[in-house]
């Protein structure tokens, strides 16, 4: 199984490092560009069949560890 | 006879002192590096016990205050404490805590504590998104607690800070949470005591330096007291910290007892 996790901050945190890649995106001429918001992105390689089980593990490792929920939200995508 | 009797007081006064040396435990992860500052301090300034906890132990051995120093644990991977808040030792911390017992946690010691939910809220890049190194102004904003009591209340203390995230977040609830029940010890703010935007190092909400938890046993704060405890460094503001804790453990006692009682069980 393979495992994507995006990690971005939430939309009510200030994001500073956000800021500055939208208003360096603006610079290059995209003034269309209003918000940049950067994160992390995960990639876990998993052996096993259970897709919900593992689904329901990596959901708790998700809250405990890949993000922090005070600040930020994450998606969880797991194919076969 | 007076003299011997004088002698005789002397020495139990001296006896009395060494009685009463408290013991204080550093923590160490991988990647500490204001360990040896915090030892330094406690040893030598202060007079007082310091011995390290090494981060896969669980043995406090026996210390009244526990210290979780700066650094980068762990190489800061991922945010900064998120892997040291899983240490072995961390977990005899939060028994240590939840007893009652006095912890301080400085810098990236802060950071773990938030990340522990020993704190509320979390730490975010500078808002400038640069390695703040410099000497900034804290008010005392209550001269009570095991943190503070040896200041004045609005006593402003010059501190260094060292840090690239130490931009203090909470959301609004428990913001209003922290103010409401006394839980902010310290915040940026100029010379005169003024918590002002230009004062704010990192952009932290409300110029917020430092917090403790609810029972106000559990402090941290980004600001380097143990930076800033002799002369010879430039400042010695960070020492009526340590003079808070220390009285504070003389009068009211430590939470350790309770703590062995608790991982007995």
């Amino acid at each position: 199984m393979k495992a994507r996790i995006v990690v971005t901050p939430k939309k009510t945190v200030l994001d500073p490092q956000g800021k500055v890649v939208a208003n360096a995106i603006q610079q290059l001429g995209m003034q269309c560009v209003s918000e940049a918001r950067v994160g992390k992105y995960i990639e876990l390689d998993i052996s096993g069949e259970n897709l919900e089980l593992t689904r329901q593990k990596l959901d708790g490792i998700c809250k405990d560890l890949l993000s922090n929920p005070v600040i930020e939200d994450y998606r969880l995508e797991l194919e076969k | 006879m007076e003299f011997a009797a004088k002698r005789r007081k002397n020495h139990k006064n001296k006896s009395d002192r060494k009685r009463v040396r408290m013991k204080f435990g550093v923590v160490q992860f991988p990647g500490s590096n204001c360990d040896q500052d915090c030892i330094h301090v406690i040893r030598r300034v202060m007079g007082h016990e310091a011995f390290y906890l090494w981060h896969k132990d669980e043995d406090l051995q026996g210390a009244d205050c526990v210290m979780v120093p700066g650094g980068f644990s762990y190489g800061d991977y991922l945010r900064c404490g998120a892997i040291a808040r899983f240490a072995p030792m961390m977990t005899a911390v939060k028994k240590f805590a939840a007893a009652g017992g006095i912890v301080i946690g400085i810098c990236n010691g802060f950071q773990i504590l938030l990340e522990a939910g020993l704190l509320q809220g979390a730490m975010q890049r500078n808002r400038r998104l640069k390695f703040q190194c410099e000497s900034v102004h804290l008010r005392v904003e209550h001269a009570s607690g095991p943190f503070t009591c040896k200041a004045q209340e609005g006593q402003v203390l010059r501190i260094p800070i060292a840090h690239g995230e130490g931009n203090y977040f909470a959301d609004t609830s428990t913001l209003s949470e922290l103010n409401r029940n006394g839980q902010v010890a310290f915040r940026y703010c100029d010379g005169m005591g003024k918590t002002t935007d230009e004062a704010n190092p990192n952009g932290s909400l409300e110029n917020i330096a430092g917090i403790t938890n609810r029972s106000g046993n559990v402090l941290g704060m980004m600001p380097h007291p143990e930076r800033a405890s002799e002369s010879i460094l430039g400042s010695e503001d960070g020492k009526v910290i340590f003079e808070s804790i220390i009285s504070w453990i003389m009068n009211h006692g430590t939470g350790r007892k309770e703590s062995v009682v608790l991982s007995k069980g």
